[in-house]
């Protein structure tokens, strides 16, 4: 279904979900600011219930705002349908709870955000799921560490803390031989600078929190599903192949074909989870949507030009930002990332941890918070706040050493981002 | 005619114009796929009239079912394909029979001699789609369920109306 669109990727990003509403002729999508629907009659309602037709029921499984922007993603990321959630882990959730169940196991990039390392280790352990997390660099490692049991493979097209980038092509091919969906947390790159479906990937999970709705005041997150995986074949996704008794039987994949996963998502994962997304985030989010591709091509100007000056300063003893050419994934930004590299990444500050948190402290336009994806600039010193907790060769381990420093870079005037660090990184040099 | 991929128009043609839609293979079960659709088709105003042997004597949705295309009583505009496709010869010839105006054939269902066969007697053809999802995708309410219905407007109207 996702051969060449019709329309282009910035008429989608504007139009796409958000025809006029056919009642008002609202040009904007309305916020849906509703609990519930009414019923025509008692057949109505029990068509509704037994997904027999479309339509709405509590916003707790769908809503019209949030659907529009459903659409909006499913759109932008060439896919079937797309369910939104309270959150990006929400939608990590969601697509996990589809295809596993207790006893299973599925394989994870080790470069994650490190909320999802906990999510995945600790609180996925309490539903009897297991990860193991392999290195994403050698693609061959998940083929190495594949188990029968193993539902699934997740990896982030561009990780956080960023400047990693993922062999999806690689990776998808290694999936697709275990007859196993790939899922790709495609957040730091967006659509408009990676389409993983188009290097094999099955699900796309988004934490529109941040650049889709691109202006930190919404938070949520996208379950996208590309409609192409066949839940039945193997017999080893029983959700969605196997009758399901809460729905008096009825098998989502035979039933609803390619659109089982998102009615799954909808009609089991946010019935029973209930991390619904709140329609005004999602009207903020599809605001912020109709200036991706803008915003992006800002974000990836400022963070190149900020990224070479880092590399050429005396203060600056590494930069992690793929669109450098001394990156070792630069090849690999050239293939997934052609429009850039992101605007999220690392670099090291000479003098160590003391240093690391003077130059946070010192900034005076980019925000210290814990944040990623805003048109402003955020900066965050790791090993001092997200992750305190670990040991040294923990943090090391996880790209949050003494001497690392973390920017998302905003859509501020690039000479005042620059100078904001330059400032900062003499100061730095006082506390070293 | 391109059977990959079919012009919006020229589906939402299709439900437009037909009024009458034989089902062959409707199932009396209310959790198959085939009820669901002849619900859904039935609350948009069309008239739909199950077609299985199996299920002769019963009654669907308040239709009576017959055993094959050629017993009912009433002109059929369209026949809906709930079948295997190595049956689609069988019944694009029943529809040929019968002068039906379109044979539509269900997601996962093709057979592209047979539809070459329709085709030449000026039926019209559509395979591997699903009336409910087309017809919901052009009028907008595929889009409540997060759907990505393609379908780019600056207008209120719908292709079809719901
Ligand atoms: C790559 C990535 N995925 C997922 C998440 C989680 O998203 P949320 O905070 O919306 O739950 C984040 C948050 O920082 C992230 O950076």
């Amino acid at each position: 279904m996702s051969d060449k669109p019709k329309y282009g990727f910035e008429t989608r990003s504007v139009h796409a979900g958000a025809a006029p509403d056919p009642t008002t002729g609202a040009r904007a999508v309305p916020i849906y600011q509703t609990t519930a629907y009414v019923f025509d009659d008692a057949d109505h309602a029990a068509s509704l219930f037994n997904l027999q037709t479309y339509g709405y029921i509590y916003s707790r499984l769908t809503n019209p705002t949030v659907a529009a922007l459903e659409e909006r993603v499913a759109s932008l990321e060439g896919g079937r349908g797309a369910t939104g959630c309270a959150s990006g882990h929400a939608a990590q959730m969601l697509a996990f709870f589809a295809l596993m169940e207790p006893g299973d196991e599925f394989l994870a990039a080790r470069q994650l955000y490190g909320g999802s390392i906990n999510q995945f280790g600790r609180t996925f352990a309490k539903f009897g799921w297991t990860v193991h997390f392999v290195d994403v660099d050698d693609p061959e490692n998940f083929r190495r560490a594949m188990t029968p049991k193993c539902k699934a493979i997740f990896v982030e097209s561009l990780a956080n803390p960023g400047g990693v980038v993922t062999d999806l092509e690689a990776i998808s091919a290694i999936a697709r031989e275990a007859g196993i969906p790939l899922i790709v947390d495609n957040t730091l790159a967006t659509p408009y600078l990676c389409q993983p479906f188009r290097w094999g990937a099955d699900i796309i999970v988004h934490s529109t929190t941040k650049f889709l709705s691109g202006h930190g005041n919404s938070m949520g997150g996208m379950m996208v599903d590309s409609g192409r995986f066949d839940w039945t074949k193997s017999g080893r996704y029983p959700s969605l192949s196997e009758p399901e008794p809460a729905y008096h039987g009825l098998r989502f994949h035979e039933t609803f074909g390619d659109l089982a996963l998102t009615v799954h998502g909808h009609a089991l994962g946010l019935r029973d989870l209930g991390a619904a997304m709140a329609p005004l985030n999602a009207f903020l989010t599809l605001t912020g949507s109709e200036t991706l591709a803008l915003r992006m091509e800002r974000h990836v100007a400022n963070a190149q030009k900020v990224a070479a000056f880092l590399e050429a300063h005396p203060r600056v003893s590494w930069v992690s930002y793929a669109g450098l050419k001394s990156s070792p994934y630069h090849a690999l930004a050239a293939k997934y990332l052609p429009r850039g590299a992101g605007s999220v990444f690392t670099f090291g500050v000479k003098g160590g941890y003391d240093a690391g948190v003077k130059v946070v402290e010192s900034c005076e336009l980019f925000s210290h918070l814990a944040n990623l994806g805003d048109t402003r600039s955020l900066i965050i010193h790791p090993a001092s706040t997200t992750h305190r907790q670990l040991s040294n060769e923990q943090r090391t381990a996880a790209g949050a050493g003494a001497d690392v420093v973390r920017l998302s870079i905003g859509i501020e005037s690039v000479d005042d981002i620059v100078a904001d660090l330059d400032q900062a990184l003499a100061k730095s040099a006082a506390a070293a | 005619m391109d059977h990959e991929r079919y012009d919006d128009d020229y589906i939402a043609g299709i439900l437009r114009s037909v009024k009458t839609i034989a089902m062959v293979g409707a199932s009396p079960n209310w959790n198959r796929p085939s009820f669901f659709v002849m619900k859904y088709l039935q609350g948009k105003g069309f008239r739909v009239i199950p077609v299985n042997p199996r299920a002769v004597g019963e009654t669907i949705l308040g239709e009576p079912v017959y055993p094959d295309l050629g017993s009912v009583p009433v002109p059929v505009d369209m026949v809906d394909v709930f079948r295997a496709s190595d049956a689609v010869p069988g019944i694009v010839e029943e529809a040929i029979a019968i002068g039906a105006k379109v044979v539509w054939m269900q997601l996962g269902v093709r057979h592209d001699a047979a539809a070459r066969r329709a085709e030449a007697a000026g039926i019209k053809v559509v395979m591997n789609r699903c009336p409910k999802i087309e017809f919901g995708r052009l009028s907008g309410e595929l889009s409540w369920g997060g759907f990505d219905s393609g379908i780019i407007t600056s207008r209120r109207g719908r292709k079809v109306q719901a």
